[in-house]
């Protein structure tokens, strides 16, 4: 299909095993662990702080990058001031927004859940480190952490204490611990203590052991971690020290691709001036390599040990925190002070790359590390039935005080009236003395009767359900993606019901829905293209896995993994077209990837944006290799031959100018500029000669950008040997004042790069990842919003837009909001809303008046009757406005009224703001998925977090409540797994709470005809094994196993998943039928034994009418009514089903019959009073007519109900049930999804990344190493090194004195650059 | 690249895929409507067959409580010693064997919560040495001795006793009542067991223990007649331990299926001579109860009817879901 580049410059990678090692580094992220510890939340919320700067988990992403431009020059001067690029207080005042009471109230309910981390908070509130290099006595004066980091909770010796008491804290639990102190004592204890410590402990050990588990692997990791080498200088010589055994103080030794043990201070490493180079993509995602500079001094170290055994400075610095990007300190050594900042240290998680070796010394250690701060907590995430379902158990908390009082008044009145007369018989006890005494003791034994309609084993099946369905999510192959080997993990365990009730995705773009993999697909050269293939009869082969492709064997220096399909291309190239030669010795020329040659012939490209490597490789596929680089000259390896190309200026590329061109020298003296760049830019600066082809090749740039490609035109020129001499000398004269430098530069590059000839254009493939359109459209079609946050440009952004269907040309409009101020902002929504609103209000009501429309503003019903499609398509600096207090509803209510929603250039901040927004307001359930460590911040925030295990590290995932490998498995988990699991635990809550009622509320209706007594209806064993053995299993089963529909009727239905949305199949409604059901049952099972146990007598006359037979027959019928209900829930009957509710029944019997044996009395005649009432009353058939009438009354009535409800109003989930029944016997027929082809005519020309290039330092020649360039000529000297680096240095401290403006200025510059092309583009 | 061991490729297997083979039962109209028929149609019959079988069984219930008009011993209501008093009815036809003869208390609470707990099954067991447990309540211990049997329910043991007469040419002739077997087998030879005996005597097992306070005589001597029926294993004190369910019950005193009345009451006239200990006036009624049994026990038109109601009502539901059903089609029709 074409060249394929990977992100990180073609091989670089880091090898995989390494990542896997280190993940364990980091605490897993878990449900149950304490959450946002304080400065966590200051970070997820990512509050801007007083000086200005935004600070985000892993906020490096967003620092980094406009520092890193700041190393190479600025074409524009700072147009605005950051107060109207940003808005000052809204954003953040409404971050701290107290969370609503829900959520307050869950915290206090289950506050073991909290936050109870101590080993977070700094030991004695340390203000200030100061840490002394090689001097542990120094520091052990301080109680500074070692390096040993434990993410585990407990030992062997505090596991029971602790544990217990966790588990006590939880609300639950510590009712039935009440309910048990209850029982023992004698007056009120209405049942024995074993009824409930059975199910309590019983519940107790479950959870224990689960944790038990789960912190034996965080033991295992920790010790992996805490046991790793590291080189560690003691005494003068450096001795392998496990990283647990790091130091405070120490220095440590570093090879290339170890891992950083400790935050370090760098103070000398193999490269020239202290550079080190570190890959920091487990802290935050990027991949690119970083420099960290050590100080002059302290690089002069060398690796001289003795010298380093010396070296006693002393560093004081701020305490620990979790600020990644940010560190202050001063080194104190020999008299001097020296400054230190972010650039010096080296992070404990950062992996050293390029660099043979380095030392440095260790500042934070352990849990102090800024990785240790920053990682691991996570908010526990609350399922919305979970939180309905602890207001539903509050509700029934009430419910059981009600019928408590009830009662409690109902024994006062029988006491007077019935009881008093009764007392010849029955004698009050001494501490009786009034009726209303003997209420109030009775009170609290109906307390404890009733317990049972808060079910114990409530919260440990719900575990064990989600259990189940995480397993199943990792168990299921179809989203195991096996190229990387990567299974699908539910990293928590206590969402996956969430999944089936999605209302809105947030979705990253790059590596999310696109691979991040440039392509190249096809060119045009000199008007003809390349890249399709035709059959014989002259039609276009769809390219397949099978087509064969180019051969590029005759190539030593090829890349493998490069396909191209079309021979002709290589046979012009072999022909020798001197046209096709010039235009893939500019794509070997005209760029700034630096080249790595580790082996002969093994060639890596570190590219700056996929784009430009993927150029490069296709180039040197075919023949043009460029093979090394030193700041004068190019190496290529042309057509099997060494040609150096000298190289006298690269202009570089920016927004405004969007192209780029370097000036070479070829090996005949010739001067030539060759340039690429936006088709309408380049167009422009063509010779007029050019018009035929510029004409044709305008062409087949529309027939690129229709298939959506991102092409770039290709042209050059040959130069004047005089006019280059004058010109260089002007553009050296430019580059060195100081005032209006950049405009000065830009003229003289807008003079050279005029009348230049055509060579042709390229396309290049924004790959998207497998089945991402399909995944949308079927997503859309489950009533799933999709909304896209990327950092990425505009027009990228709605070229992906395009290119995965979620913008379409047929599409009512296109809304792009880019204002600069408020008040434009405002304007721009409003119209669109309006817009939007005028023609709903058109197509819906027949254009009534304006005042319904008013009504109807906020009204969401009002979205359903918009048939058009709109989209909405916001920057990152309109979303700042957007977002302010006054602005987000207008925002909130148009983005919802659009189909689309795209917003481009946010910050991770604003990712996380959109995504509360919506929480908040549409009180719907959001999802966020992303791969990158900029979408951490937004995988928080949201309901759901899913990582995508991408190329960019793991740190999403790492945030993440799913992972997985490709986006097209979201479908999967939402409208599979997502769907059943809410069905499941749906199905699984409703039968609960209905069996618990119908258990339980027996008891009340007993109460009448017992003197309100507390007496218990059932045998108390029943009680004690009712809810754990006899109902638990079948129930669980239906849990974990059922399905109403199967999974290819899912993925073929996705309005199926709508129930979930709506939250019909749980919720106050359905909870208030099913213990409706619940209560109707109770009734049944006790009044039609009291009508048939009025007079009953055996057929030989003997009775049982006594109250253990009535026991024995009502519990009977209670197993039997249970069981058959739950025979009728299920429809997904598995062996495993039918064995639980078969087994449940016989197992029923079997316990009873062995309770009631002669054998079992005869041990604990006292706890078995039971005997002989099983085969006295059960062989009796009037009981069995008892229970078969019992049986049949509560069950008819819910099968009637249900078969009339699916008659006449059948949900789809019925008919697709229906359908599913009908075709089983048929084969059911696959009708896959056709794939959905766009046609736009929209063109997308650009193939750089935002950022300036590298051209500078490129020039400057600093960051060539001496090892990549043995194939280059000797350059002997490097010019301007020095001065490159002094001018790096002069940069730093100018960033330094405007650390505040300095990333947003660069920000806001690069928006303003691209808001106008874009703007032209759309209209 | 096939053959290639990938380690962490899920299995594939039937139940981590979710593709366990099951059954997927529908509530279609095929099954529904026709099941509804065919279970109305059998609770019809089985109804009919109860209410039948109910209203064969034969009846008669007699009052003595001594208040109120239509009741037989008020003499003996006021009076605190025991007292004698009689009760006639008469058959005009045969009563048909074999015939139960029970007592029956009305608005009587043995199912008190403090009322059932009050007994000590490991007493009962035949310990009568340990001390009662403490459900006892009060009566636990009497002149510091313990009860045997202690609690409420022994202590308010029903204690009326009955002599059945015919009458028959002007003189009573004794009908024989049978009181063996009227207790649970179980009860009788697993829940309660008699101390073991000492030299032969049962008294002496009960050494130490003294009789309930409401009791006339101790528990070994409940049955001067035979001395197989004392002690803990008295049928009497077996039946009245087996607390009853409701407020309203019937407890088996006698059997009537010896000599003549074999077959049955004949016709004529009775008399009950009642031995009058039990007050019972303050709360509720006491009755005697005659009649014979079928096999669904005693009679009691409840159950058929609500059979019968019951059946009814599914065929009309199938009737109605059949209409529902034949007008609004099937679902998934029209997708």
């Amino acid at each position: 299909m074409g060249l394929r580049v990977n992100s990180q410059g073609g091989g670089t990678a880091r090898p995989l095993e390494s990542e896997g090692a280190f993940v364990a580094d980091l605490p897993r992220l878990r449900p149950d662990e304490p959450c946002i510890s304080p400065p966590q939340l200051r970070s997820i919320m990512a509050v801007r702080t007083s000086d200005g700067l935004y600070e985000v988990l892993g906020g490096g992403v967003w620092q980094e990058k406009p520092r890193a431009s700041a190393l190479v020059w600025r074409n524009r001067p700072p147009s605005r001031r950051r107060d109207d690029t940003f808005p000052k207080t809204a954003a953040c005042s409404r971050m701290t927004v107290p969370k609503d009471m829900a959520e307050k109230w869950l915290w206090m309910l289950m506050p073991w859940r909290g936050c109870r981390n101590p080993r977070n908070k700094d030991p004695g509130q340390e203000e200030e480190r100061h840490v002394k290099a090689n001097d542990r006595d120094y520091n052990e004066k301080f109680p500074y952490a070692d390096n040993r980091i434990r993410t585990s909770k407990y030992n062997v010796l505090t596991f029971l204490p602790i544990n217990l008491f966790e588990q006590f804290q939880r609300v639950a639990n510590a009712y039935f611990l009440f309910l048990l102190i209850l029982q023992l004592i004698p007056q009120i204890s209405s049942l024995s203590w074993f009824t409930t410590i059975v199910p309590l402990v019983l519940v107790l050990t479950i959870t224990a052991v689960k944790d038990a588990t789960d912190d034996y692997f965080r033991h295992k990791s920790d010790q992996q971690v805490n046991t790793r080498q590291s080189q560690v200088l003691i005494g003068g010589k450096l001795q392998n020290e496990k990283w647990m055994n790091v130091c405070v103080g120490d220095i440590i030794k570093l090879e290339n691709n170890q891992f950083v043990a400790a935050d370090l201070l760098l103070l000398s490493s193999s490269e020239p001036y202290g550079l080190c180079y570190i890959e920091t993509a487990e802290l935050d995602g990027e991949t690119n390599l970083k420099v960290r500079q050590a100080l002059t001094v302290t690089s002069e170290l060398g690796m001289d040990m003795s010298k380093l055994t010396e070296f006693d400075g002393e560093v004081v610095c701020e305490p620990p925190n979790n600020k990644l990007d940010r560190f202050v300190g001063t080194l104190y050594w020999k008299d001097n002070r020296y400054p230190l900042d972010n650039e010096k240290l080296l992070l404990r998680g950062c992996m050293l790359r390029n660099t043979e070796w380095c030392f440095g010394m260790v500042i934070f250690a352990g849990p102090q590390t800024k990785l240790m701060q920053n990682c691991g907590r996570t908010a526990f995430k609350r399922t919305s039935i979970e939180r309905l379902m602890n207001t539903l158990v509050l509700w029934i908390f009430g419910f059981l005080l009600c019928m408590g009082i009830i009662l409690a008044i109902g024994n006062s009145i029988w006491e007077q009236k019935v009881g008093r007369n009764f007392r010849d018989y029955l004698v009050w006890e001494d501490v009786l003395t009034t009726s209303v005494f003997s209420g109030f003791l009775t009170f609290w034994s109906y307390i404890i009767i009733l317990n049972t309609v808060v079910p114990i084993s409530l919260y440990v099946s719900v575990e064990v359900i989600r259990l189940g369905h995480s397993y199943f999510i990792n168990w299921d192959r179809k989203m195991y993606y096996g190229r990387r080997d990567m299974p699908a993990e539910a990293r928590t365990t206590t969402l996956n019901e969430e999944l089936g009730q999605v209302e809105y995705i947030f979705s990253d773009k790059t590596g999310t829905l696109t691979q991040n993999i440039m392509v190249f697909n096809k060119c045009s050269i000199n008007g003809r293209t390349y890249g399709d293939i035709y059959d014989e009869f002259g039609h276009k082969v769809e390219i397949s896995e099978k087509t064969p492709c180019v051969d590029f064997s005759f190539n030593p220096l090829r890349d493998r993994k490069f396909r191209f399909y079309d021979h002709s291309l290589v046979e012009a190239i072999k022909l020798g077209d001197p046209m096709v030669e010039e235009f893939f010795r500019l794509l070997a020329l005209c760029h700034t990837v630096m080249s790595e040659e580790k082996n002969e012939g093994e060639l890596v490209y570190q590219a700056q944006s996929p784009d430009e490597g993927a150029l490069v490789t296709a180039a040197r596929n075919f023949g043009f290799v460029f093979r090394a680089r030193t700041p004068e000259t190019i190496t290529l390896y042309e057509m099997g031959k060494h040609v150096t190309y000298q190289l006298l200026a690269i202009l570089d590329f920016n927004n405004v100018r969007k192209r780029m061109s370097v000036i070479v020298r070829n090996q005949t003296g010739q001067i030539k500029l060759y340039s690429k760049g936006a088709d309408t830019i380049l167009f422009d600066r063509l010779d007029p000669a050019n018009d035929d082809l510029m004409y044709t090749t305008s062409e087949h740039l529309n027939e690129f950008a229709g298939e959506g490609l991102r092409t770039l035109a290709l042209a050059y020129k040959d130069l004047d040997e005089k006019y280059f001499a004058d010109w260089m000398k002007r553009h050296h004269i430019a580059s060195t004042i100081l005032e209006n430098r950049e405009d000065l530069l830009s003229s003289l590059y807008e003079e050279i790069e005029q009348d230049m000839m055509l060579l042709g254009a390229t396309a290049i493939e924004d790959k998207l990842q497998e089945g991402v359109p399909e995944t949308i459209a079927c997503l859309t079609l489950a009533s799933i919003k999709i909304w896209v946050l990327t950092g990425d440009k505009l027009e990228t952004a709605m070229n992906i837009g395009y290119s995965c269907n979620m913008l379409r040309d047929d599409m009512n409009e296109v809304f792009i909001i880019t204002g600069h101020t408020v008040l434009e902002v405002q304007q721009q929504l409003r119209r669109a809303k309006e817009l939007i609103l005028g023609a709903g209000r058109g197509a819906a009501n027949g254009g009534k008046d304006a005042e319904k429309m008013d009504r109807y503003r906020d009204d969401s019903v009002f979205e359903e009757t918009i048939t058009s499609e709109y989209a909405l398509i916001i920057n990152g600096h309109s979303l700042a406005h957007a977002l302010e207090a006054d602005l987000e509803c207008l925002l909130l209510d148009t983005a919802c009224l659009c189909k689309t929603v795209v917003c481009c250039r946010v910050t991770p901040l604003q990712k996380a703001q959109v995504v509360e927004l919506v929480k908040r307001y549409k009180r719907a359930v959001t999802l966020a998925i992303g791969d990158g460590a900029n979408d951490v911040s937004m995988i928080k925030t949201a309901h759901i977090g899913v990582g995508i295990s991408g190329q960019e590290g793991m740190q999403a995932v790492l945030a993440s409540d799913y992972s997985f490998a490709q986006f097209r498995y979201l479908q999967r988990l939402l409208l599979v797994h997502g769907r059943w699991s809410y069905y499941r635990m749906c199905r699984f809550l409703c039968y609960f709470f209905y069996k618990n009622f119908a258990f339980t509320l027996v008891h009340f209706w007993f109460g009448f005809f017992c003197g309100f007594s507390a007496q218990t209806v059932y045998d108390q064993w029943f009680i004690t094994l009712f809810n754990i053995v006899y109902t638990s299993l079948p129930v669980l089963a239906m849990g974990l196993f059922d399905q109403d529909v199967n999974e290819q009727n899912s993925l073929r239905q996705p309005k199926l998943f709508e129930p979930g949305q709506l939250n019909l199949l749980f919720n106050k409604r359905q909870f208030f039928m099913c213990t409706l059901q619940g209560i109707y049952t109770s009734c049944v099972l006790f009044f039609i034994p009291y009508g048939a146990f009025s007079n009953p007598v055996r057929d030989d006359g003997s009775q049982i009418a006594d109250q253990q037979s009535f026991a024995v027959t009502i519990a009977t019928s209670l197993i039997i009514v249970v069981s058959v209900q739950i025979g009728l829930d299920t429809n997904y009957w598995t062996a495993v089903n039918h064995f639980y509710i078969w087994g449940s029944l016989t197992v029923y019997f079997a316990i009873l019959f062995a309770m009631h044996s002669d054998g079992i009395f005869s041990i604990f005649p006292s706890h078995f009073p039971f005997v002989g009432t099983a085969r006295n009353s059960l062989t009796q058939t009037s009981v069995w007519l008892v229970i078969l009438l019992t049986t049949v009354v509560c069950v008819m009535p819910v099968v009637a109900i249900r078969f009339l409800r699916t008659d006449l109003y059948p949900t789809l989930t019925d008919k697709v049930r229906h359908m599913q029944q009908a075709s089983r016997k048929q084969r059911p027929q696959e009708q896959n999804l056709k794939r959905v082809r766009r046609t736009s005519s929209r063109r997308s020309a650009y193939a750089f990344s935002h950022q300036e290039g590298y051209g500078e330092l490129i020039t400057s020649g600093k960051n060539i190493k001496a090892a990549s360039s043995f194939s280059a000529p000797p350059t002997g000297r490097i010019p301007g090194s020095s001065s490159w680096i002094e001018s790096l240095l002069k940069k730093r401290n100018e960033m330094a004195s405007s650390t505040v403006v300095e990333p947003l200025r660069s920000n806001t510059e690069r928006e303003g650059a691209e808001n106008t092309p874009a703007q032209q583009h759309i209209d | 690249m096939k053959t290639q061991e990938t380690t962490s490729r899920p299995d594939n297997t039937a139940f981590t895929q979710q593709r366990l083979p099951a059954w997927q039962p529908v509530l279609s109209a095929g099954i529904v409507i026709p099941g509804f028929l065919f279970i109305g149609l059998a609770f019809i019959g089985i109804g009919i067959g109860l209410f039948i079988t109910s209203q064969s069984i034969q009846v008669l219930e007699r009052d003595y409580t001594g208040t109120g008009s239509s009741s037989a011993c008020s003499n003996c209501v006021s009076s605190n010693i025991s007292c004698f008093c009689q009760l006639n009815f008469s058959l005009s036809a045969l009563f048909p064997g074999p015939v139960f003869f029970y007592y029956g208390l009305s608005n009587y609470y043995q199912n008190v919560r403090k009322y059932g707990v009050s007994r000590d099954d490991e007493q009962l067991w035949g310990d009568v040495s340990k001390s009662p447990c403490s459900t006892c309540g009060p009566y636990q211990y009497s002149q510091n001795m313990t009860i045997a049997p202690c609690g409420a329910i022994a202590n308010s043991m029903f204690n009326d006793s009955f002599t059945l007469y015919q009458l028959v040419n002007m003189t009573k002739k004794t009908v024989p009542l049978d009181g063996k077997g009227i207790a649970w087998w179980t009860d009788y030879s697993i829940k309660f067991r008699n101390p073991t005996e000492v030299y032969g005597s049962l008294a002496a097992a009960f050494n130490g223990t003294v009789k309930p306070v409401n009791w006339a005589k101790p528990v070994y001597d409940l049955d001067p007649s035979n001395p197989a029926n004392n002690g803990f294993l008295n049928q009497d004190f077996l039946v009245w331990m087996r607390t009853a369910a409701l407020p309203d019950f019937w407890k088996l005193y006698r059997r009537i299926n010896a000599g003549d009345y074999v077959s049955g009451l004949p016709a004529g006239n009775y008399t009950l001579e009642i031995q009058y200990n039990y007050p019972v006036a303050d709360f509720g009624r006491k009755s005697v109860i005659f009649t014979n049994v079928a096999w669904m026990g005693a009679r009691n038109s409840f159950l058929g009817i609500a059979y019968l109601v019951m059946g009814f009502l599914c065929v009309v539901m199938s009737m109605v879901m059949l209409i529902v059903y034949a007008k609004f089609n099937t679902p998934g029709e029209d997708s």
